[in-house]
C-alpha cells in the first residue's frame, strides 16, 4: 500500500513537471531570442542556448520606436478604461436582476440569457459599426465591440448577488433610508469584492489580449495597441521602419534587426502579463471554477 | 438560475410573499399603492438601461442584420435599401468547394479538440489530485494554466519561433540533430492539423483541468476511505469512484463543447498560421473564411451566408445538446 502510493506520487510529479516545462519552454525560447544577436539567429536560428547575447532588439526598440510607446498607450488606456466602464454596466445590470421584486424579472434574465445562444457574427456586426456607428478608425472601436459587457458575466454576477447578499441586508438599508443607488453603492458592493475582481480580472485579460477589434476596425496606425502592431509586423517588419521613416531617414537609422525585434516586442507585450500572474493566479483559477460550476 | 426563472413555479412564490409583505407595510388607497410600485422601480430600470441597450446594439441588431445574406449588398443604395435575391447567395456558396472544406475542416478540428482535451484535461486532473503537497499542487497548476492567459497573436509567436523556415528552432536544431531535413512549415498543408491540435492542448488543457479538479477535490472523502479499507488499489479508486462521480460534470462540459462545434477559436486558425494561403485545406474553417470573403474579398453576399449558415446551425446544435443534457440531469442544463 505504502509503495504503492510512493509509486503515483513520482509518476504524478514527473509528469506534472514534464507538462509544466512543455507549458513554459515556448516562453523561455521567446524571451532568450529577444535578447540574442541579430547574426547569431540568422545563422544558427532562435535558440535555447545561442553563441552571442545583444541587447541590440531593445536599443532599437527604446531609440528608435516611438511606434511602440504609443501603441502600449493605446493598450493601455483602452484596458483601464474598457474594464471600468465594462465593470459598471455589468454591475448596474446584474443587480436589479438578481432583486426577487423586480418586474419583467424573467423576461429580462431571458434578454441576457439568449445574447449567449444565439449571435449574428461577424458580418452584420462589421456593417453595423461600420456603417451606421462610424466606428471605423476610432479608439472606441477597440473598447466597444464584442467586448464591453458579456452576457456570461452578468449571470455570473447575478447568482453571486442572490446567493451572496442577504436579503435583510438589503431591506434595512431601505429603512434607514437609502436609495437603490446608495443601497447598490455602500451596503452591496463592499459585500461583493470577490466577484467584482473575477471579473474586472476577466475583462482586463480580455482587453490587454485583444487583436481582433484592432484588426478589422482600424486601418490606421495611429490608434493600433501592441497586439495589433504584433499582428502586423508579424508579416511586415517593415512596417516598423516604415511609419518611422522620417527620423529614421534624418538619423541614417542602423538596419533593423527584424528577427529579434520581432521577439522583443512579443516580449514586451506579453511580459506584464506574466509578471502579474502570480499575484493574480489564485483568482484566475476561482473565477475558472466559478464560471464552469454556475454557467 | 435561468433554468430558475423559466419554471416561474419557483420563482414565484418568493415574488408573491415580498409583494404580501409589502401590502401590509403599506398603507393607503389603491392607485396610490400601485404607482407607488412603480416609481419605486424607476431606479432599478434606470440603472439597467446601459446593459440593456449595449446587448440591443452589440448582439440583438447584428441578429437582424442576418437578413443582409438574402441581399444583394449595393452601398450605393444603401444596405436595407439593397435589392433582395432570395437563396442566391446561399447557391453560389455551396456550389464552391469552399462550403465542403470549411464545414469539414470545423467540425473535424472541435471534434478532436473535444476528445484529446477531455481526455488529456481528466487525466492530468487526477494526477495532480494525487500530489499532496498543496504548494506544489497549485504551482502545477498555475504554470499548465499559463497558455490560457495570453492571446493568440503572442501565440502565433511562440509556433513561429519553433515552425520559422530559416531561423525556426525545429528546422536549426532539432531536425538536424535528428538528422531530419528542413521542413517548410508554413507552405506544407499536411504538418497543420497536427500543429494545430498541438497548440490547441497547450492554450486549453490548463482551462479544462482547472474544471475537472474542482469537481474531483469536491469528492467526498468518505469514498476513498472506505475503498481503502475494502482494499482498493489506487487505480480501483480512480475507475470506482472518481471517474463516474465526476461524470456528470464530463458530460455537462462535453455536450457544451458539441454545441459550439460550429464555432471555432479564429485566432487559432488565424493567427498562429500566419494567415497563410498555401495552408488553406487544413487551416480554413466557417469563421476564418468569412472573415476572409468580408475583409480581404469584400464579397459580402458570400461571407453572410457563410455567417448565417454557422449561426443558424450553431444554434440549433446548442439547442439539440441542450436538450439532451435535460434529458440526462436536468440540473446541468443551461435551460
Amino acid at each position: 500500500m505504502k509503495v504503492e502510493h510512493a509509486g503515483w506520487q513520482w509518476t504524478a510529479h514527473v509528469v506534472l513537471i514534464a507538462l509544466s516545462a512543455a507549458a513554459l519552454l515556448p516562453f523561455a525560447l521567446l524571451l532568450v531570442s529577444s535578447f540574442t544577436d541579430e547574426q547569431a539567429i540568422l545563422q544558427h536560428g532562435y535558440s535555447f542556448f545561442p553563441d552571442k547575447f545583444s541587447t541590440q532588439a531593445y536599443d532599437y526598440l527604446l531609440n528608435q520606436s516611438s511606434e511602440i510607446v504609443r501603441a502600449y498607450g493605446v493598450t493601455v488606456l483602452v484596458t483601464v478604461v474598457g474594464t471600468s466602464v465594462s465593470l459598471a454596466i455589468t454591475t448596474l445590470l446584474a443587480y436589479p436582476l438578481s432583486r426577487r421584486d423586480i418586474p419583467l424579472r424573467t423576461p429580462l434574465a431571458f434578454y441576457v440569457f439568449f445574447t449567449l445562444l444565439f449571435n449574428g457574427g461577424l458580418v452584420p456586426t462589421y456593417l453595423m459599426y461600420t456603417q451606421l456607428f462610424d466606428l471605423k478608425n476610432t479608439l472606441l472601436a477597440l473598447i466597444i465591440p464584442g467586448l464591453l459587457m458579456n452576457g456570461f458575466h452578468v449571470l455570473l454576477m447575478r447568482t453571486f448577488f442572490m446567493t451572496s447578499i442577504p436579503l435583510p441586508v438589503i431591506e434595512s438599508a431601505k429603512i434607514d433610508g437609502a436609495g437603490e443607488f446608495r443601497t447598490l453603492y455602500s451596503v452591496v458592493l463592499p459585500l461583493s469584492l470577490p466577484i467584482l475582481a473575477t471579473i474586472g480580472l476577466f475583462q482586463t485579460i480580455a482587453y490587454w489580449n485583444d487583436w481582433f477589434n484592432g484588426l478589422i476596425y482600424l486601418t490606421e496606425p495611429k490608434l493600433f495597441s501592441i497586439q495589433n502592431i504584433l499582428n502586423r509586423i508579424m508579416t511586415d517588419i517593415q512596417f516598423l521602419s516604415n511609419s518611422n521613416l522620417g527620423s529614421a531617414a534624418s538619423q541614417g537609422m542602423a538596419a533593423l534587426p527584424s528577427t529579434t525585434v520581432r521577439m522583443a516586442i512579443a516580449v514586451v507585450g506579453v511580459l506584464p502579463v506574466l509578471v502579474a500572474y502570480p499575484f493574480f493566479q489564485k483568482y484566475f483559477i476561482k473565477g475558472i471554477t466559478i464560471g464552469a460550476v454556475k454557467g | 438560475m435561468i433554468r430558475e426563472d423559466l419554471h416561474e413555479g419557483k420563482v414565484k412564490p418568493m415574488a408573491q410573499l415580498t409583494a404580501r409583505q409589502e401590502e401590509r407595510t403599506w398603507p393607503g388607497v389603491a392607485y396610490a399603492r400601485r404607482l407607488g410600485r412603480f416609481k419605486r422601480f424607476v431606479p432599478l430600470f434606470l440603472m439597467m438601461l446601459p446593459g440593456l441597450v449595449y446587448l440591443l446594439i452589440n448582439n440583438y441588431l447584428p441578429m437582424f442584420g442576418l437578413i443582409i445574406a438574402f441581399k444583394d449588398v449595393n452601398f450605393a443604395k444603401g444596405i436595407m435599401a439593397s435589392d433582395w435575391v432570395g437563396f442566391k447567395n446561399f447557391e453560389y456558396l455551396f456550389k464552391t468547394r469552399d462550403a465542403y472544406v470549411i464545414t469539414r475542416n470545423t467540425i473535424l478540428y472541435n471534434g478532436a479538440f473535444i476528445v484529446i482535451n477531455l481526455v488529456v484535461a481528466v487525466a492530468v486532473a487526477i494526477l495532480l489530485n494525487e500530489i499532496r503537497s498543496k504548494l506544489l499542487s497549485r504551482f502545477y497548476q498555475s504554470v499548465i494554466l499559463l497558455p490560457h492567459l495570453i492571446s493568440m497573436v503572442i501565440v502565433s509567436y511562440l509556433v513561429f519561433s519553433f515552425l520559422s523556415i530559416e531561423t525556426g528552432f525545429l528546422n536549426k536544431s532539432l531536425l538536424p540533430a535528428l538528422g531530419i531535413g528542413e521542413i517548410s512549415w508554413y507552405t506544407e498543408a499536411k504538418y497543420w492539423p497536427a500543429i494545430l491540435t498541438l497548440v490547441n492542448i497547450w492554450k486549453h488543457a490548463g482551462f479544462y483541468c482547472v474544471v475537472y479538479l474542482a469537481a474531483i477535490v469536491g469528492i467526498d472523502p468518505e469514498y476513498y476511505e472506505a475503498a481503502k479499507l475494502d482494499g482498493a488499489s489506487r487505480w480501483q479508486q480512480i475507475r470506482a469512484i472518481t471517474l463516474p462521480l465526476i461524470t456528470p460534470v464530463i458530460t455537462m462540459m462535453t455536450l457544451l463543447a458539441i454545441g459550439r462545434i460550429f464555432y471555432s477559436d479564429f485566432g487559432l486558425f488565424y493567427q498562429v498560421p500566419m494567415n497563410a494561403g498555401a495552408l488553406n485545406e487544413t487551416t480554413n474553417v466557417i469563421d476564418t473564411y468569412v472573415y476572409r470573403s468580408l475583409m480581404q474579398l469584400g464579397d459580402i453576399g458570400m461571407s453572410s451566408a457563410a455567417g448565417l449558415y454557422q449561426s443558424v446551425v450553431g444554434f440549433i446544435l446548442v439547442l439539440v445538446s441542450n436538450y439532451i443534457v435535460r434529458k440526462i440531469n436536468k440540473e446541468n442544463a443551461l435551460f
